[in-house]
Formats: structure tokens, sequence, C-alpha cells
């Protein structure tokens, strides 16, 4: 008898342990993901393996860019710390598995929202932060002004796994002209091949374009014809199946542009609190419980503004300044004659 | 049967079940919980996007099945063309190891220990990108004999345009069959009467004789397309006509065979030196020429020895071509488990379908190749 007592106490034990867990995962349902980050210390995005502008890191190994700044947004709601981001490069065919095999938390990785990526595949996209299109880049000498005059036997360098492929074919065949998609896997190789002469023209989202641009041995003899094929809304994505951490993102982003709108900067944010606008207020912290809502304390926003700037500081400092895309063009707020408009925080 | 023996089994394969159990049941909740769907019916979906090279007639309006097989048909074809160009290498390196001469010698030692110590997706990348610096846009190209013309956008190579292309090719079969029947013959002849019967000038002359006489009596008439230069721009050309060889074909079958042929050349060394001297020795002895040592005593016992790790060889060489996908190659894996599985999202589905397709291929050239080495083992009487 004694002989098996040993066995049934490690066999109720793990019984014991398993129901535990059960019971812990039922409690943290709630967001599981935000728990984990909160357990882990750092927010685990997915970026692009370098774009300028985007997702870039330089030499020091330091990441900047538009998409980066939404991970950081999402690291000083949760964390406090808009360091506490852990990047890892994904390329386009991979990120998405990334994603839902939970490598990553947040894709924020000048992605296409689309219906099928956003309904069939275990994805969810939380908003746009890039209005994006699909152009054309050719050589100056090569006479090129415009898509209308590109003819049969055209060869176009692309990214493999990514929407592009499919507009190009979408786009080629409405004109009626055959063309030589050569697609690979990692954007670097493409600008590569474009530049030695492999293909006619490279094809990607104009910003794309623009930010590769600069990476051509002579970026002067290279010209972005003026015609979008497409539309490209570019955002951030999380997993399907965790609402309250798609929240988090959705309002970190949201935050970032909605700050733009009431003209608080990294600057002045802390003097913000004393404003007369209750909406203002409200986007500070100093008033209403806003981030209760989200599980978070109610300086999140403020930290957000103050540690990454609005979303305005933020293009200025990625994309404007560094040469890339200086005219804001649809991505200026809905007040000055752009498309961003989000909902608003209250 | 003793139990002792067969429960251990049964507890290894309990566990081995289990273990898969535990897997599938895994990936399923998983997937139930972010709403993914399970299943093989976007094979018979519109692929809609377009592949710039493959043997069979492809575009967007075609099926993800038939994108799957484009893919696997540039897979085979770099394959096949590496397995030739790198036993074809292979063999002549291997040889000249063992030369007298120190120069052949020493050469083929520096090849193959530079070339087997580089890492292939390097040399993958050098080879490509050396290409395309070193090609010419296809204005400047000089041709070749008038009508090959190497250029950065490809090796535009003239086509032949058949009429009743069948006739054509039934009078190689015939020439094939009839050939095989002569051997068989010759063999017979040699082994009753002890005469040679010059085998290889007949084959040699039915392989020409007979296609010709389908050109003379057949009405096989094949006219030749030489490709064109064609202006896309101010300083935009291409070539139209005739056949396109892309030139990451060009670049990843170099690659694959310039790398693939060291590791053979080493097993051919390992396999001539496994003969031992005695053999050599005893055939020169009973008057055989150094030919003949080479042919009927030596290369026989040697292949032997080669076959084994040389299919190994060849296994490796099929794997590799999946680095094609860094060079934009449409090969299995850029085709299919790349954009294919980009556009979809069936990660799960498409990788199964790769990893099996993979290992299909491997096991035939493995039973292949495992064939052919039991037809040339010993074979005792």
């Amino acid at each position: 008898m004694f002989k098996y007592l040993k066995q049934l106490t490690s066999l109720v034990a793990m019984v014991a342990v398993l129901f535990t867990f059960t019971t812990e995962t039922m409690a943290a349902k709630k967001s599981k993901t935000l728990k984990n980050t909160q357990k882990k210390g750092f927010v685990r995005c997915g970026v692009s393996q370098g774009l300028p502008g985007f997702s870039n890191a330089d030499a020091a190994g330091n990441w900047t860019g538009v998409d980066v700044d939404v991970c950081r947004a999402v690291a000083a709601a949760v964390l406090g710390d808009a360091n506490k981001v852990k990047f890892t490069p994904l390329s386009a065919k991979e990120r998405f598995t990334a994603l839902t095999s939970n490598e990553i938390d947040i894709l924020s990785r000048n992605t296409t929202w689309t219906l099928s990526r956003d309904a069939d595949i275990g994805l969810t996209f939380v908003g746009v932060n890039f209005y994006d299109g699909q152009g054309f880049m050719v050589r100056k000498n090569s006479g090129y002004s415009s898509v209308n005059d590109f003819k049969n036997g055209i060869s176009a360098c692309t990214n493999l796994g990514t929407t592009t492929e499919l507009n190009m074919r979408d786009f080629f065949n409405s004109k009626g002209i055959s063309y030589e998609p050569v697609t690979f896997e990692k954007a670097d190789e493409v600008v590569a091949a474009y530049d030695a002469g492999r293909c006619d023209t490279y094809t990607t989202d104009k910003s794309g374009l623009a930010a590769q641009r600069i990476k051509l041995s002579s970026p002067d003899d290279h010209i972005v014809l003026p015609e979008t094929i497409s539309k490209e809304p570019l955002g951030p994505v999380v997993r399907q199946g965790d609402s309250v951490w798609e929240d988090i993102v959705r309002w970190s982003l949201n935050t970032m542009i909605e700050a733009e709108e009431y003209g608080v900067t990294s600057g002045n944010a802390d003097s913000m609190k004393t404003s007369d606008n209750p909406a203002v207020k409200r986007l500070v912290g100093a008033e209403g419980e806003l981030g209760a809502a989200l599980g978070l304390d109610n300086d999140w926003s403020l930290r957000i503004i103050k540690q990454v700037g609005n979303y305005g500081e933020s293009y200025k400092r990625n994309i404007a300044d560094t040469g890339i895309l200086p005219d804001r063009g649809p991505n200026e707020l809905w007040t000055k004659g752009g498309i961003l408009y989000v909902p608003p925080a209250r | 049967m003793n139990i002792k023996k067969i429960l251990p089994q049964l507890l290894t394969l309990l566990v081995v079940i289990l273990i898969f159990g535990f897997f599938s049941y895994n990936a399923q909740v998983n997937m139930e919980n972010r709403g993914i769907t399970f299943g093989y019916g976007f094979l018979s979906q519109e692929s809609s996007f377009d592949v710039q090279f493959s043997l069979i007639e492809f575009d967007g309006s075609h099926s993800y099945f038939r994108a799957y097989l484009v893919g696997l048909l540039n897979t085979i074809l770099v394959s096949v063309i590496g397995i030739i160009f790198a036993t074809i290498i292979g063999v002549v390196v291997g040889i000249a190891r063992l030369s007298n001469n120190y120069l052949i010698n020493r050469t083929a030692g520096v090849y193959v220990e530079f070339f087997r110590n580089i890492p292939l997706l390097l040399q993958i990348f050098f080879w490509y990108f050396a290409a395309l610096r070193a090609l010419p846009l296809p204005q400047d190209t000089e041709p070749m004999f008038g009508v090959f013309f190497l250029t950065i956008k490809g090796f535009f190579v003239p086509a032949f345009i058949w009429n009743n292309l069948d006739i054509f090719i039934y009078s190689i079969i015939a020439a094939i069959i009839s050939i095989i029947f002569i051997r068989i013959y010759a063999r017979k002849k040699q082994e009753n009467e002890g005469i040679q019967t010059p085998v290889l000038s007949i084959s040699i002359g039915l392989l020409i004789i007979l296609p010709l006489l389908s050109f003379l009596f057949g009405g096989v008439d094949a006219s030749v397309e030489v490709p064109v230069i064609k202006q896309l721009s101010q300083s935009g050309f291409t070539y139209e006509g005739g056949i396109k060889l892309p030139p990451e074909l060009i670049s990843l079958a170099l690659a694959l065979s310039l790398y693939t042929a060291t590791f053979i050349a080493e097993c051919v060394r390992a396999g001539v030196q496994g003969v031992s001297k005695g053999q050599k020795e005893a055939a020169a002895s009973i008057g055989l020429t150094p030919n003949q040592v080479l042919k009927l005593v030596v290369m026989p016992q040697a292949l032997r020895i080669i076959i084994p790790p040389t299919t190994n060889q060849y296994l490796n060489l099929t794997k590799n071509s999946s680095l094609a996908a860094a060079i934009a190659y449409p090969d299995l894996v850029l085709v299919f488990a790349g954009t294919a599985l980009m556009q979809t999202g069936r990660a799960i589905e498409i990788v199964s379908i790769t990893m099996l397709t993979y290992l299909s291929l491997s096991i035939s050239i493995s039973i292949f190749m495992n064939w052919y080495n039991k037809k040339i083992a010993i074979k005792e009487k």
C-alpha cells in the first residue's frame, strides 16, 4: 500500500498544478498579452528589416521610424518607458506567422490593411498610421514620364509576399501589358538588382520607394512616376482574440494623432494639464478616468506624448527631416486638408 | 513472442502517438482561438499573382495548385541542371586530383578546398550579383554566333518552331530502342563467339540517321526563331522571341554545381584510390591497355564506392536549391511557400505540402540511386 503512496501524492500534486493553471488563465483572460508584457518588462514588436523613416536600425542598434514609434508609444503606456521594446526584424514573408505564433505582440511593419488579412488569418488591424499607395520608380534617362509609357516585356522588381505582387498583376492586366515580375525575399536585394539594371522599374509602396531611393548608387538618376495604382493603408496589427490588448494599441496610436490635433507636444504636455480645454485635459490625464478603461493608470497618454511625441513630431523626426517625404500629403490632419481622423478620446 | 520484447516497443509507439496528438491538438486549439480555419480547399482558388519563369503556362488566373506545379517544376529543373554539371565537373576535378601533373593536381586541390569551405548562400549571392555587375545591358550585348544573347536580363537563345514534332520524337524513341537491342545482341555475340561489335559508332549513327530520315520523309520541319532586340524606353531594351533563361536560373545552377562538384570530386578521388593497386597491376600484366584498365577493372570497382556518397550529394543539391528564394528564382519555396503562403496565410497547410514534396523528391532520387548501386554491385555467380 505504502509502495504506491508516493506516486499517488505526485499525481495529486500534478492535478493541483493543472487546476491552478486553469484558474489562473481564466482570471487573466482579460488580457493575456498585457499580463505577459508586464511580466516580461518589455513590448515585443515586429518591424521591417530596414526601411528608413518607418523602421530602421542605426549602427548602434537603435531603432527609429514612425512604425517603431507606435511600439514605443505602447511601451510608454503599458510599462512607463518608451525604450522597453524588443524589436524583431521580419521579412514580409515571416511577419504574420511571427505574430500568430506568439513570437511578437505587435506587428508594426508597413503592413497593408486588407479584408482577407483582417478576417482570414487570425489578425486584427487596429488603425492606420500611414496612408500610402503603390507607385513605380524608373531611371530618369528612360524617358518614362507616366505608367502609360510602359511597353510589353517590361521587367519589374519587387518584394515577395506583399500586396504589391497582386496590385502589379491587376495593373498590368488592366493595361494589357505583358511583364516580367522579379520578386526577392529581402528589400536590399530588390534595390541591388534594380540598381544593377536587372529591372526596368521598381514597384512598391510610394513611401518605400522614397525611402529605398536613398540606398541606390546615384539616387538622383531615378524618379518616382506620379501615378498611384492602389490604396495602401499601413498600420499596426495584433493577434485576434485579445480585445483589451487590441484597444491598448489602437488608442496608443490614436493618442499620438489626437495630441497633434490639439497641439499637445512632448515639450508642452506637462503645462497642458492646466489647459481650459477639457479634451486636452483628458489627453494629458488631468481629467477623466480613461486609463482605467484600458486597465492602465491615468498617466498612460501623458507618457506617450512626453516620451514619444505626437504624430506630427514623429513624422517630422523620421520622415520629413530625413528627406524621405517632406510633404505629408494625405498623412496630414483632417483639419489641415489630410485624411488623418481619429475617434475622440473620451 | 516474448512480452518483454514487445512492451518497450509498444510504449515507444504510444509516446510517439501522444506527442503527435499533443502537437496537433495544440495547433488545432490555437488556430480555433485565433479564428483560423484549416483546409486544403484554397489550392483550387485563383492565385492572382504572376511568375517570371515557368515551364508550363501560368498566370494569375490559374489556381494555387498550378502555382505549386510551377514551383515544383522549376525546382526540378534547377536540380537536374545542377546534378548534371556537378557530376561532370566533379568527375573531371576528382580525376584531376589524382593526376601526376603537379599543376593540374594542385589546381584541382585549390578549387575543392576553396569552394567547399564557403557557405553556399554566400556563393549564390556572389554569382548572382557578380553576374548582374558583369553582364552587359541588352543594347550593349555582342551576340555569340549571331544568335545567342547573354545580357543582364537573361540569356536569350533561339527557339525551334516545329512541325510534326511528334514524328521526330518517335524517330528518336525508335533509335533508342534499336540501340538497346543491338547492345544486347553485341554482348551475346561477345560472350558466345568472342567477337566485339563497334556498338558506340552504330549507336551514334542510328541517333543521327533515324531523326534525319524523319526530316526527309516524315514531313518534320523546324524553323529557328532568333531573339530580336526591342526598345522599351529611351534607355531600356529587352529581347523578344526565342527562349529566355533568367540570370537567376543561370547563377543558381552555377553556384549549386560548383559547390556540390567539390564534394563529388572528393567521392570520385576516394573511389578510385579505394581500388587496390594490385588490381591495376594484375590487369596491366594480362596485357590490357591503360584505357581498358580504367574502363574494365578500376571504374567498375570504384563506382561501387563512389555511388552511395554521391547520392547524398545529389540529395543535398536538391534541398539546397531552396535557397533560390534569396535571388528571385521562382522555385517551390519562393512561389509556393513564399508568395502563395503570404497571399493565403495557410502556413500549416503550405509548409506541410512543401515538406512532403521535398521528402518525395529526395526519396525518388534515393530509390533511383539505390537501384543503380545494386545494378553495379558485385554479382556473385
